[in-house]
C-alpha cells in the first residue's frame, strides 16, 4: 500500500528526525539547489501556453452583464496594505476596500476621531498593519456569513469585520506574540479564532541575549472566545508552546473538530540566518492540540493569570465610536500540565499550510522545502496515542512516531507546496510556489489529477468554503506573488493578482487573471445569496446616540469652550447647516462635528476643510463623524463637500471666519443668513 | 433667500458640471430633448389644474379616505417634518424644495404621500415630479419613512394649508 511505499521511502528521514531540535544536518547542498530553482522559475516562468483564458467559452463563465450581480463575495487579504479587499467572482470586480490595520483616507478611517482608536496598541498609535488570512465564521462546520477575521503579522492583533456593516468592528491586540502569521482561523461553531506567533521570543518579553534563545523563547497559541451574539472577542487562554516558529493552523471538524493543527519550522530554535540554519532538520511538527481539552481545564481553573498589558478596541455602532480598553492579564497554559491534549506530529520539511480536508481525517502539511507533501491521518492518530505510539518528546509534548500517524505522502508534487484547500468530491489543490502551479491530487488515492501552470509563484489558493465541511467548488482563486508580463507595466512596482479557475470539471480551466491590492495572502470565498440579504443600507437617525449627533438643522450649533469650538453641523443635498461660521480664532482648536441627516441609501456625504491636518470625513447616512481643525491663518476660509452628492454638489460649500488670536468677534453661525433652529414655524 | 434660477439656467448648468467642459454632441442634443420636456409637462405654478388634482402619482399609495384633522397625529406629523423634512422644505417660501403653503390644493393626497414614499421613482416616471426635479435639480430624497409616518407627516402639513 501507499503507506508502506511511502514508508520506505522515507526510512531514512524517520530516523534522523527523533530528537528533532538538537540533530544538526548540513543541508547547504540542497538549499543551494531550490534556491537555483526558484530563481529560474521566477525569472523564465513555467513552459507551455499562458493564454489559457482566451477561449470564449472562459470569457462567457466570467462574464457579468451590466447590472448583473456576481455569485460570490471573495474577501482576499490586503496583505501589506494592512486592509482586506472585497471582490466579486467570477468577475474579479473590486468592491471596496474595508480599512482594518491602515488609515484610510478615503473614508476617514484612522484619522476621524471616531475610528482613531481602532489602531491603538500597546505602543501607541500604529497607522499600518499588514494584514493576512481572513476566515469567515462558521456555524456546524459551513460558513455562515457573519462576520470575517483576519489577522495582523506586525504588530499582533486580530480584527472583526461585520459582513452587514462591511466595516471594522473590533481589533484585539495579542500580547505575548510576534510576528501573529498562525491566524486566524475558527472552530467549527466559531467558538474561538485562533491566533498562533510566528516568531519565538521571550514569553514574557525580557532583556536577555539573543544567542541564548534555545529553550529560552516560547511560542504563544492563543484562543480567542466569540461572543456568540455580538461577535465580541476575549482572550481566552494563551498556551506557553517550545520556542519553535508557529505557520499555519487549522481546525479540525467533524470526528477530529475538538482538535487544532498548527504547523511548526524552526524547530532547530535557530536564531540567526534562519533561511539556513532553519532549513537543518527534514521533519519539523504539526502541534495537534485537542482545544476541548484545554477549555475543560481552564473551566476547572487550569492556568496561571499572568500580567500582559494589551489593546481592546471596540466600535459602537450605536454611538459610531470605538474605545480602547486597557487589558491587564491573560490566562497562560502551560502544556506538560494538561496530558493528552498537546502532541507533534513529525511533518516533513518547514511545512507551510497546515490544512484539514472536509471529513476531518486528512490533515495535509506543505512541507514547503520538501519533495514530497505529508498527509496525516486523524483516526491513526487517535489510535497511535491509544497505543502511545511515541518517539520521545519535545519540551515534554510526546512525539508521535512518523509511520504511527503518516497516511502517506504525495510524491513529486512539485516544488514548493505552500497550501492546499479542497472540493466536495474527495479531491485537494495545492499551490507550489517555486514551480509555479497548482495541482490537484485525489486525497484518498494520493495521485495527481492535474496540474496547472499560475503566473507567477502562487502563494495561496481559495476555495469558497474550501477550507469548511462544505466546500462551494465552482471556482478556485490563486493568488500570485509575482506578475511580471500579464499586465500594462506601470514602472518599476507591479500589482500584485489573483487566477480565477473553473473546478467544478475534471480538469482546472483557468477563466481569468485580475489585479488585487497589497499582497494577497490568503482569501476567504462565499455565495453572495449568505451576505447579500443582509447588508446595512443606512443608519436610521432616530438610532443614532453619537453624542455630538444632530437630528434636524434646528439643532446645528457652534459652542465655544476655552479655546475649543465645537461645530454641531449637518449636511443633506446639498448643503450644510450652518454654512456661514464666525468667531473662530487662530490657536482654536475646531471640532466639526457632522452629521449625515440622509436616509437614503447610497447617499454619503464628504466633508473637508482647508488646512486640516487630517483626511476628509466621508459619513454614511444617518451617521456623525468628527475632524479637528486648528486654524493658523487669519481669513475666510471654505469648506465643501467631497463626495459627488447631486447635481448641486458644487453648491455644498460653507465659510469659517478666522480673527486673530485675543479677537473680539463673538461666535455666530448662520444658514441662510438665519440662524437654524430660530423660526418660529417652519 | 435669493436662489432665483431659470429652469432652463439650471439645466444648463447641470450638464455642464457633468460633463465637466464643454458640451458634446450627445449632451446638446440630450439638453433639447429635456427642453422639449419642459415644454411638454406642466410646469409648477400656484394655478390648479383638474389634471394635477386627479394624479395620484406612483407608489404605495392608491387612496385616501380623508376626515376631519387628527390633531394628535398631526402633532406626531410635526416632529416627524421636523427631523425629516426641514433641511429642504418650509411652508412660506421656496427653499432646497418647493414651498408647502397651499400644497394641499394642488396635489392629491395620494400623490404627496407617494412623493414621500417612493421620490425615486416618482421623478422618474411622474411628469409633475420629473417638472420638479427639472426646476429645483436636487430630487426629493427617499428618507425611507413607512406608510404610518408618511401620514403623519400629510396630516401635519393638512393643519398648515
Amino acid at each position: 500500500m501507499k503507506q508502506e511505499q511511502s514508508s520506505n521511502l522515507l526510512e531514512q528521514e524517520i530516523n534522523t528526525q527523533l530528537n528533532i531540535y538538537i540533530m544538526k544536518k548540513v543541508f547547504k547542498s540542497i538549499f543551494a539547489t531550490s534556491a537555483i530553482i526558484a530563481l529560474f522559475a521566477s525569472c523564465g516562468g513555467p513552459s507551455g501556453s499562458n493564454k489559457g483564458a482566451l477561449s470564449g467559452n472562459a470569457a462567457e463563465k466570467v462574464y457579468v452583464a451590466p447590472g448583473e450581480h456576481d455569485s460570490h463575495y471573495a474577501f482576499i487579504s490586503g496583505g501589506f496594505s494592512g486592509q482586506l479587499s472585497v471582490y466579486g467572482l467570477p468577475s474579479g470586480r473590486l468592491f471596496r476596500v474595508i480599512p482594518v490595520f491602515s488609515q484610510d483616507p478615503e473614508k476617514g478611517y484612522g484619522y476621524n476621531e471616531e475610528t482613531k482608536p481602532m489602531l491603538m496598541t500597546s505602543h501607541g498609535f500604529i497607522p499600518w498593519g499588514d494584514s493576512h488570512h481572513p476566515d469567515i465564521s462558521q456555524t456546524e462546520g459551513t460558513l455562515d456569513g457573519r462576520w470575517v477575521f483576519i489577522n495582523e503579522n506586525n504588530t499582533p492583533r486580530i480584527a472583526r469585520i461585520s459582513l452587514k456593516t462591511f466595516e471594522t468592528e473590533e481589533i484585539i491586540e495579542i500580547p505575548n506574540s510576534a510576528g501573529n502569521h498562525s491566524s486566524s482561523y475558527v472552530t467549527e461553531n466559531s467558538e474561538y479564532v485562533v491566533a498562533g506567533t510566528r516568531f519565538a521570543i521571550p514569553f514574557p518579553q525580557r532583556d536577555m541575549p539573543i544567542n541564548e534563545m534555545k529553550g529560552n523563547f516560547k511560542g504563544a497559541l492563543s484562543f480567542l472566545s466569540i461572543d456568540q451574539e455580538t461577535g465580541h472577542m476575549d482572550i481566552a487562554w494563551q498556551i506557553k508552546m517550545p520556542g519553535f516558529d508557529y505557520d499555519k493552523c487549522h481546525p479540525g471538524r467533524g470526528a477530529s473538530s475538538d482538535w487544532f493543527f498548527f504547523t511548526t519550522y524552526n524547530t532547530e530554535e535557530s536564531h540567526t540566518l534562519m533561511e539556513v540554519n532553519a532549513s537543518q532538520n527534514d521533519k519539523d511538527f504539526i502541534a495537534a492540540i485537542n482545544w476541548k481539552k484545554i477549555e475543560e481545564y481552564v473551566a476547572n481553573g487550569g492556568g496561571t493569570k499572568t500580567p500582559a498589558k494589551y489593546a481592546h478596541n471596540n466600535w459602537d455602532d450605536d454611538t459610531h465610536t470605538a474605545t480602547t480598553t486597557w487589558e491587564n492579564e491573560v490566562l497562560v497554559v502551560d502544556p506538560t500540565e494538561i496530558p493528552g491534549a498537546f502532541y507533534f506530529l513529525p511533518t516533513a520539511k518547514s511545512p507551510h499550510g497546515c490544512d484539514v480536508d472536509p471529513t476531518g481525517e486528512y490533515i495535509v502539511g506543505s512541507g514547503k522545502l520538501a519533495a514530497a507533501m505529508t498527509i496525516h491521518s486523524f483516526s491513526k492518530m487517535i489510535k497511535a496515542i491509544e497505543n502511545k505510539s511515541f518517539d520521545g518528546d519535545a519540551y515534554g509534548i510526546p512525539i508521535i512516531q512518523f509511520e504511527a500517524v503518516n497516511y502517506g505522502m504525495l510524491t513529486q508534487p512539485g516544488l514548493g507546496p505552500l497550501h492546499t484547500e479542497f472540493d466536495s468530491r474527495g479531491n485537494a489543490y495545492t499551490t507550489f510556489f517555486i514551480s509555479s502551479e497548482v495541482v490537484k491530487w485525489n486525497i484518498k488515492d494520493l495521485k495527481i489529477i492535474d496540474r496547472h501552470p499560475v503566473y507567477y509563484s502562487v502563494g495561496h489558493l481559495m476555495i469558497p468554503g474550501g477550507n469548511s465541511r462544505t466546500p462551494d467548488d465552482k471556482y478556485m482563486v490563486a493568488m500570485n506573488k509575482i506578475t511580471k508580463d500579464r499586465y500594462l507595466p506601470t514602472g518599476p512596482e507591479v500589482c500584485q493578482s489573483a487566477q480565477l479557475f473553473d473546478i467544478s470539471g475534471e480538469k482546472m480551466e483557468l477563466l481569468l487573471d485580475f489585479p488585487t491590492i497589497g499582497e494577497p495572502h490568503y482569501a476567504a470565498g462565499i455565495a453572495a445569496d449568505k451576505i447579500e440579504a443582509n447588508t446595512t443600507k443606512i443608519y436610521r437617525l432616530a438610532d443614532n446616540k453619537h453624542p455630538y449627533a444632530v437630528k434636524s438643522e434646528a439643532e446645528t450649533k457652534v459652542v465655544r469652550k476655552g479655546n475649543e469650538v465645537h461645530i454641531y453641523m449637518s449636511m443633506i443635498r446639498s448643503h450644510f447647516s450652518p454654512d456661514n461660521i464666525e468667531g473662530v480664532k487662530v490657536g482654536d482648536k475646531v471640532f466639526f462635528h457632522v452629521t449625515n441627516l440622509e436616509q437614503d441609501y447610497d447617499v454619503p456625504h464628504g466633508i473637508s476643510m482647508i488646512g486640516a491636518n487630517t483626511s476628509e470625513l466621508l459619513i454614511m447616512p444617518g451617521r456623525t463623524s468628527t475632524f479637528t481643525w486648528n486654524p493658523k491663518q487669519v481669513g475666510v476660509w471654505p469648506f465643501y463637500c467631497t463626495d459627488f452628492c447631486s447635481a448641486l454638489h458644487q453648491e455644498m460649500q460653507g465659510y469659517v471666519r478666522v480673527s486673530p488670536k485675543g479677537s473680539s468677534v463673538p461666535i455666530t453661525y448662520t444658514l441662510d443668513d438665519e440662524v437654524p433652529g430660530t423660526e418660529e414655524e417652519f | 433667500m435669493k436662489i432665483i434660477i431659470l429652469s432652463l439656467v439650471t439645466i444648463t448648468a447641470l450638464f455642464f458640471t457633468s460633463c465637466g467642459g464643454e458640451k458634446s454632441i450627445e449632451s446638446q442634443q440630450a439638453e433639447d430633448t429635456i427642453k422639449e420636456n419642459v415644454d411638454e409637462v406642466i410646469p409648477e405654478k400656484t394655478s390648479e389644474t383638474s389634471d394635477e388634482m386627479t394624479n395620484k402619482g406612483i407608489g404605495p399609495i392608491s387612496s385616501i379616505e380623508l376626515g376631519e384633522i387628527d390633531d394628535a397625529l398631526a402633532m406626531t406629523g410635526r416632529e416627524l417634518f421636523k427631523i425629516n423634512c426641514t433641511a429642504c422644505h418650509k411652508f412660506g417660501k421656496r427653499y432646497i424644495g418647493p414651498a408647502l403653503a397651499g400644497l394641499t390644493d394642488r396635489r392629491s393626497p395620494e400623490w404627496i404621500m407617494n412623493m414621500i414614499l417612493n421620490p425615486d421613482v416618482m421623478v422618474v416616471e411622474d411628469p409633475i415630479a420629473k417638472a420638479l426635479l427639472e426646476e429645483y435639480s436636487s430630487p426629493m430624497a427617499n428618507q425611507q419613512l413607512t406608510e404610518d409616518e408618511a401620514r403623519a407627516i400629510f396630516e401635519f402639513i393638512r393643519t398648515r394649508n
